[in-house]
């Protein structure tokens, strides 16, 4: 039986879906409630009913909340071994395409973007491929775009690109100025940043790789279920999908439609 | 030494279908006393978040695996969870349960400067099991976990927290023991003989 916070939960996210439709009806509970109870005393509430109505009636609070809702910062090169398989298993497949499209989704503040394009670069493969980076935060993406972070973290971003297996310097890709580091131009040519739901939204394109880390973890069985069946349908014919490393296809209803290219490193390759 | 009188370790039997154990500095140690002695009968999941180093690989599945007569995991998310299993919170993410029985992972920001949490664990974990829920503290040198502890007591769960005395770093224990009540404040050999009631 439900208690009465999970019943006043329920119904805040019910509103929010049917006031500003971003649906988190089928996010996993045990955070959401986590993340919802952590905006209760900077929106100054007692409870998610108030916090409901307040949702409803200023204007200002949802954008504030989704703040909260979604997912937090990540780190460039999180886990070199993802970044070190993908040079030593899918880069060699890619090669083989004449142009390459590939789709970071939840991309967050950008870092896993960033990570990725560098990694192309690298590889000689950037100049023929396109970047998406969808996620569901205007805020999130707009940080993204700017490709700016704080200078105090890139210490940490170029140590993981040194294990992740990168041949040239990460200080190639940015200029650091005023405490800030901004990643090159030259990067952001090949990435477009959207908005993307994959909770309400589509497939959009075909691409031949998906990198989608430490999003599905935030979903239920059945959003993960939604989510993975889009990835399917979007990659190509024996196309690449990677996720976070401690995320697995397992339980999802599409495990059959995909093997293992990289156990370890949860890289999967789609059957024909 | 024990608290309260009033739960009778047998009682404990019927009742637990999960525990809960958080640990810091100095909990490989006292894990390598409580995990050996479980019995193969042993019959709750047994979560557990120990904080490590974030960027390296964690060993405690190698390290335990073999000396524990349970199945010892480092917990994928969805994974459901099963009666007298051991579940390690993997490096860098935070580990929950949700009211399906299944383990959920985060990636939100740390707590208490730790990822895994302890209180993240406690409190998602008092959420869902309530009454049949045990949680233990134990050695460590941060605040981690006495907020969970609470949390686990109010929801109507048993607490224990390891002896101040016996801690190799008392201040983990110490603050769980400030902040809330305690069923039960034991030694390690005593933790083990009532873990060993839980078959």
């Amino acid at each position: 039986m439900d208690t009465q916070v999970d019943i006043e939960l329920h119904l805040l996210v019910d509103a929010i879906y049917l006031k500003y439709h971003y649906d988190f009806r089928r996010y996993a509970p045990a955070s959401l409630k986590r993340r919802l109870t952590a905006a209760l005393a900077p929106f100054n509430c007692h409870s998610f009913s108030q916090l409901q109505d307040r949702v409803l009636h200023e204007p200002g609070i949802f954008p504030a909340l989704l703040d909260f809702l979604t997912v937090p910062v990540s780190e460039m090169f999180r886990d070199p071994g993802y970044f070190r398989s993908l040079r030593q298993t899918v880069v060699p497949m890619l090669r083989t395409y004449p142009s390459l499209k590939v789709w970071v989704a939840g991309c967050g503040t950008g870092e896993e973007v960033y990570s990725l394009a560098i990694l192309l670069r690298e590889e000689g493969l950037l100049p023929r491929t396109l970047i998406y980076a969808t996620d569901i935060n205007p805020h999130t993406l707009q940080k993204a775009s700017a490709g700016v972070y704080d200078v105090e973290r890139i210490a940490g971003f170029t140590e993981a690109h040194r294990k992740s297996g990168g041949n040239s310097s990460l200080s190639d890709y940015y200029t650091a100025a005023y405490g800030r580091a901004v990643f090159d131009r030259s990067l952001r040519e090949h990435i477009v940043f959207s908005d993307h739901s994959l909770a309400t939204d589509s497939v959009f394109a075909e691409v031949q790789l998906i990198s989608c880390r430490n999003v599905l973890i935030y979903f239920n069985g059945d959003l993960q279920d939604r989510a993975v069946g889009l990835f399917r349908e979007s990659l190509c014919r024996k196309g690449f999908l990677g996720i976070g490393s401690k995320e697995t296809l397992r339980f999802s209803s599409h495990s059959d439609s995909f093997g293992e290219l990289a156990r370890d490193e949860r890289i999967y390759q789609k059957l024909p | 030494m024990i608290y309260q009188q009033a739960i009778a370790p047998e009682a404990l039997r019927a009742r637990i279908e999960c525990v809960v154990i958080g640990a810091s500095a100095g909990g490989v140690e006292a894990l390598a006393e409580l995990l050996p002695a479980l019995p193969a009968t042993f019959r709750p999941s047994l979560l557990i978040v120990l904080h490590l180093p974030r960027d390296r690989p964690s060993l405690l599945v190698d390290i335990f695996a073999k000396r524990c007569a349970r199945p010892v995991r480092e917990a994928d998310d969805k994974e459901p969870l099963e009666p007298g299993t051991v579940y390690f919170a993997p490096p860098d993410y935070h580990m929950l349960v949700e009211k399906d029985r299944q383990i959920a992972l985060s990636a939100d920001a740390p707590v208490h400067f730790s990822r895994p949490s302890i209180d993240v664990l406690f409190e998602s974990a008092a959420d869902v099991y309530g009454e049949r829920l045990l949680g233990i503290i134990l050695t460590g040198g941060n605040e981690d976990g006495a907020a969970g502890l609470y949390g686990i007591h109010q929801a109507g769960g048993v607490t224990v927290v390891q002896q101040p005395d016996s801690a190799k770093v008392p201040l983990m224990v110490v603050s769980a023991l400030q902040r809330g009540p305690a069923d039960f404040v034991l030694t390690l050999p005593e933790i083990a003989q009532l873990l060993g009631a839980l078959a």
